[in-house]
């Protein structure tokens, strides 16, 4: 496998050299069961390509194991139970108030154990990074182009761990059983009743009878801190084994080809930067926990299905789904047989995963679109993929519709704006925004394609201006060296997809179905002259360069 | 088309640029910000009404209307009592400099005796709420955990649960509650200021109000502890989430970069 | 379609140059003169300072050293910080204002202790270590075709072994037991809860219940509630103590205003309250939360959740947002000690809508 194994760490065999030393015997030991040195020598020194990119998913995984880590501790002291008990710890504005045992343990975690407070800010920060890195993390293997083959199933991997992230970040909210999670919980409550003919039964399974009861923080736990993370676990083992299998994508460049990965080795160099990399995560989430609060329970108040604050909102991850609830238009429909659909929790509850699978399901797409069999290593820039690109920043201008709607009360706050106002912009953003942003971003691809081909075919712009003999000035362009015209071409490009001809050679007319006569359409839409600009030629430039002196 | 592009090079389109910009940007802003009038409520009762009577002439007449009875964009201040105008002018909300959808925080324009002058005048026009005492809102005095649980129950619904403010509809607004007086705070729950629902004692008797105003000392001052350190606007998950998406993130690039960054090479030489 | 020709060899050219030795990098291959964007290969490696002056690497392995001790220091701070700091001081620091002087210490010894780790790696690794970049090939994931059909024939060796094709009695009662088997799981979900059956129809109110004022727990009476005030209720017999409270109040919880009479819009909203009092239930109709951010002028109602906008001059009407009806109404009296009560429970399921709820 790896072509760099040569160098100190292979050691010769040991046993003609008298007594091995003490590490050496530990690994002959593991190796006769393990066989560890095979395993070591496809990956002692597996390559990794440097880029701070590529780094955004090991901002997830760290996250992950704080997360796992910082939660352990939070178990030993949390008590997951509705029974209601009288507070007297030492936070004086709640004393005697009465609240579940959840939230009292929480103050106390906050209160009584020391050191507690920044566990649970670090559990809380950690857990809004991680799916912020997780998000960051999916929009530079989309924009790069990083999810096709061989790579597809573990983006569908990355996805399945961004939903279950989404669903353990509402489950870990709602335990405090602070003001603000019973809230969400209320919310979670009025979607399952609103879900046609097995709503109500739903809501009697989900919370052992009528809402809020004393059950739903005790399962909301369990699904907490086993099962959601356990598979999350097996989930993230399999995303870093498929990773490490198929060997991580680079961005094209002198030496760096689809039958190869340029960087550095994963010992020592890999293990001091990314084992480094962890320390430094932890590192400074611990400091913004010693910072800045993140969820102040104790000034919540316990919840109570009576009262409620202002700025209600959840965590930012689902932020997006509230937006979506809060544009909806309040229909309800009362069907023949007096049954009620109430639409203004199911269209949302219906956009919400389409949402997601739009994105989850796009490299499909473009597969179907590309029919393309070979593998890509090579991470692509997101111009030369002027439709994708348009595509993704359309979703995320779509997705920041609903997120800023899911605060359109403390943006409306802030800003001195009616709040009726931004509803209504959001709504007509929702369908627009997304449209003219596709439209705009597809326009500055091409620029910028155009851009590269000028600069491969003219040289780069210097700022050196010239008077010419006939009085004319010129600026001075100097051509790029032969790196950089290699990396600017390295790119593939299709050709759009044609219909067969009407009739083969015999006269027999071809048939052609519907749905590839839309492929052809769409790959048109793709790689046609309006989707792409083709990337200069040898003989163009060639054309170019031999005429040189007169630019 | 093809003129703008030749003269957008020119030395003057970055101005006319950023002069359009503005444009739009303030029209916008003329379009969506949010209009209306605000309504508000005063009165009086006692001793230097005379004097009050001539600073309300010159101040307060033009909208509240001769005598107080009502009158172009103000309403009738009879029977709405001292406590009111101490509110509303105290804390510089009347008199109003500019219709919107409801009157803000400023400076004051009157001093405290003018005040009091002018809540005597106003309370002698009709019976209605009077000036607490200091010690029905000394915060030392009050519960500040019952307080916190009715703060809840009345106030966090509009306020944030520790009185930060929140939005209301077509551009109203509770205010944030930090620092603001005690006496105003205790006056606003009695006379229900603007579209703010009023707590008379039937509802929520002396000792509640004090409690709440207990609860806000101790949770929503400059002085109140915040054990978690920076509070973020105290607004909850959307102040936390832009954090996290700011700050959180930005420095975790800001080391990848760093690690990723080809290391400085020897000078050629 | 793709570009076949100077595509389709990628991921099987497996002969490619022998550029992958690193000791031979930044020769490159020598670019056919016909191809002007022909990959140079990697261009050579060039050292750094740390590579060529044994001070400069003195200095860094010096850097690195003080990181790794910082570390040290500040896991001593640490532990000096849970020991000597009591959990209840407050302290002032600017920016941060009035926070914990615990957490502040043990967050920042903490993380600067973690921090100063990492940076020392990283610090390290780019110095001190090689760095010089090294070239791994790919090979093609497809397995090749000789194994594929390995594969394959044993796999149909053993279907025929089993016998499986040709048992159809054994297939197909092996799918019957395999599919049934998981229902026992299903079933044994039935105790998580009750069936709902009428549940979410009533609430605690029933004709006569004196209306509890929440602030003070006792009855109201109609001169508590002026004009322009809100007043949070329940119904008596409803003790914050009782293990069913939350689920009661949940359904239950009502708010009071009082309109002047000629405001009131709906006549029947107008004659179920009392002298321009009108009591609605404050729980939202769309997902539940308390919809009482009250605006005694324009007599809205609104919902912080979803901003539903209810006018209560009108019968609670929706005017905004995602609501689907009318927050319920509660027609109420006077008794004859003068005090509030309610006729009856709600005409109509209190909260959020639900299917059944017609």
């Amino acid at each position: 496998m790896s072509t760099a194994t040569k160098t100190a760490e292979a050691p010769e065999a040991s046993s003609s050299r008298g007594k091995a030393p003490a590490g050496e015997r530990i690994a002959d030991w593991a190796d006769g069961r393990l066989g560890i040195y095979s395993l070591a020598k496809a990956n002692l020194r597996k390559i990794f390509p440097d880029h701070w990119s590529f780094l955004l998913g090991e901002v997830c995984l760290y996250a992950f194991i704080i997360l796992i880590a910082t939660g352990v501790y939070l178990t030993l002291f949390f008590v997951p139970s509705m029974a209601e008990v009288e507070y007297h710890g030492s936070y004086g504005p709640m004393n005697g108030v009465l609240m579940s045992e959840a939230y009292a343990s929480t103050l106390d975690i906050s209160f009584e154990v020391r050191g507690g407070l920044l566990v649970r800010q670090i559990h809380h920060w950690a857990a809004l990074i991680f799916v912020v890195g997780i998000f960051m993390h999916m929009m530079r293997v989309f924009f790069t182009g990083a999810f096709r083959k061989p790579r597809e199933i573990n983006w569908v991997f990355g996805f399945l761990l961004f939903v279950l992230a989404l669903v353990t970040g509402l489950t870990g909210y709602s335990l405090p059983d602070d003001l603000l999670s019973g809230v969400g919980i209320r919310f979670m409550e009025g979607a399952i009743l609103s879900v046609p003919i097995v709503g109500t039964y739903l809501q009697m399974f989900v919370f052992g009878g009528e809402f809020p009861g004393t059950d739903i923080i005790p399962r909301f736990f369990i699904a907490h801190v086993l099962l959601l993370p356990g598979i999350m676990a097996a989930l993230v083992v399999a995303h870093l084994i498929l990773i490490v299998y198929h060997k991580h994508t680079h961005y094209a460049g002198p030496g760096r080809k689809n039958t190869n990965v340029v960087g550095y080795p994963l010992f020592p160099v890999y293990m001091a930067k990314a084992g480094g990399f962890f320390f430094l995560v932890f590192g400074v989430i611990t400091i913004i926990a010693a910072t800045t609060t993140i969820n102040g329970v104790w000034v919540l108040g316990p919840y109570r299905p009576d009262q409620i604050t202002s700025n209600a909102q959840p965590d930012w991850y689902l932020g997006f789904s509230e937006g979506l609830v809060r544009m909806m238009p309040g229909w309800e429909w009362v069907i023949p047989g007096g049954y009620t659909l109430n639409f203004g929790l199911l269209v949302p509850l219906a956009v919400f995963p389409t949402m997601l699978m739009v994105i989850a399901l796009y490299p499909f797409f473009e597969n179907w679109v590309t029919k393309d069999r070979r593998e890509h290593h090579i991470a692509e820039r997101p111009r030369n993929a002027p439709t994708r690109t348009a595509f993704g920043v359309a979703w995320i201008s779509w997705y920041l519709v609903a997120l800023v709607a899911g605060g359109n009360d403390v943006i409306a706050l802030k800003f001195d704006l009616s709040i009726n106002t931004i509803t209504w912009i959001c709504r007509v953003s929702f369908f627009v925004l997304p449209v003219l942003v596709f439209w705009a971003t597809r326009r500055v691809c091409l620029g910028l394609q155009r851009r590269d081909k000028e600069k491969v075919l003219h040289g780069r712009e210097s700022g050196v201006i010239k008077k010419l003999p006939h009085g004319e000035f010129i600026e001075v362009h100097e051509p790029l060296s032969r790196e950089q015209l290699h990396t600017l071409t390295a790119h593939d490009q299709y050709r759009p997809a044609e219909l067969p001809p009407a009739t083969d050679e015999n006269g027999v007319r071809n048939k052609v179905g519907l749905i590839e006569k839309l492929r052809v359409k769409v790959s048109r839409g793709y790689f046609g002259e309006s989707g792409q600009i083709a990337k200069p030629t040898a003989e163009e430039y060639r054309e170019i360069t031999e005429g040189h002196g007169h630019h | 088309m093809k003129k703008l592009s030749a003269r957008r090079r020119h030395p003057l389109a970055a101005l006319v640029v950023l002069i359009f910009a503005l444009a739009v940007t303030g029209g916008l802003y003329a379009v969506l910000a949010p209009s209306g009038e605000a309504k508000a409520e005063d009165s009086a009762q006692s001793l230097a009404i005379e004097e009050g009577k001539k600073l309300y002439d010159v101040g307060c007449s033009s909208c509240h209307g001769a005598g107080g009875q009502g009158g172009t964009g103000g309403p009738s201040l009879v029977g709405v009592g001292a406590a009111s105008v101490d509110f509303q002018v105290g804390t510089g909300r009347m008199p109003m400099a500019q219709p919107g959808p409801q009157a803000v925080v400023k400076p004051t324009v009157y001093d405290q005796a003018e005040i009091d002058q002018l809540a005597a005048y106003i309370a002698s026009l009709g019976p209605g709420p009077a000036v607490p005492e200091a010690e029905a809102y000394d915060p030392a005095g009050g519960d500040p955990a019952r307080g916190g649980e009715l703060f809840r129950t009345n106030c966090s619904q509009c306020h944030n649960y520790t009185g930060q403010g929140g939005a209301l509809t077509h551009g109203k607004f509770a205010p944030n509650l930090a620092d603001v007086n005690p006496r105003h705070i205790y006056e606003a729950m009695l006379t229900g200021p603007q579209n703010m629902p009023s707590f008379p004692d039937g509802v929520l008797p002396e000792d509640a109000k004090r409690d709440i105003i207990a609860w806000l000392d101790a949770t929503n001052t400059s002085e109140s502890p915040n054990p978690g350190g920076l509070s973020l606007g105290g607004y909850g998950p959307v102040g936390e989430g832009f954090f996290a998406w700011t700050i959180g993130i930005g420095l975790l690039i800001a080391v990848a970069v760093w690690i990723a960054a080809r290391s400085a090479k020897a000078k050629k030489s | 379609m793709s570009n076949p020709d100077d595509n389709d060899s990628r991921n099987t050219d497996n002969n490619v140059s022998d550029e992958h030795l690193p000791s031979e990098q930044g020769h490159g291959e020598v670019a056919p003169a016909d191809d002007p964007f022909a990959d140079p290969g990697l261009p050579p490696h060039e050292h750094r300072r740390q590579d060529i002056d044994e001070r400069a690497a003195k200095r860094s392995e010096r850097t690195v050293a003080l990181l790794f001790t910082v570390s040290m220091l500040a896991t001593i701070g640490f532990i000096a910080s849970y020991v000597a700091i009591p959990i209840d001081k407050i302290v002032y620091i600017w920016p941060f204002g009035h926070i914990s002087g615990l957490n502040f210490a043990l967050g920042l010894t903490l993380g600067l202790a973690l921090f100063c780790i990492g940076a020392g790696a990283v610090h390290w690794a780019r110095t001190l270590m090689s760095d010089e970049e090294m070239v791994d090939e790919r090979h093609p994931i497809q397995a090749a075709p000789e194994v594929k059909a390995q594969v394959l024939a044993d796999f149909a060796a053993g279907t025929k072994e089993s016998q499986f094709g040709r048992r159809k009695l054994v297939r197909t009662t092996l799918f019957g037991a395999l599919a049934l088997v998981p229902l026992s799981g299903v079933v044994l979900l039935r105790d998580l809860g009750p069936l709902p059956g009428d549940k979410l129809r009533h609430s605690k109110w029933k004709a006569g219940s004196l209306i509890i004022n929440e602030n003070t727990m006792q009855p109201l009476r109609p001169e508590d509630i002026t004009v322009g005030s809100l007043t949070q209720a329940m119904p008596e017999g409803l003790d914050p103590h009782d293990h069913d409270f939350l689920v009661e109040i949940a359904k239950a919880a009502v708010m009071l205003v009082r309109l002047e009479p000629k405001d009131i819009k709906d006549p029947k909203s107008a004659e179920w309250g009392h002298e321009g009092i009108l009591c609605f239930s404050k729980i939202c109709t769309h997902i539940g939360c308390p919809a009482t951010l009250y605006e005694q002028q324009t007599h809205h109602a609104l919902c912080p959740c979803h901003q539903s906008t209810f006018d209560l001059a009108d019968g609670a009407r929706v005017l905004f947002g995602p609501a689907g009806h009318p927050l319920p109404q509660l027609r109420i009296t006077v008794n004859d000690d003068g005090y509030l009560e309610a006729l009856g429970d709600f005409e109509e399921p209190p909260g959020p809508s639900f299917w059944e709820r017609g």
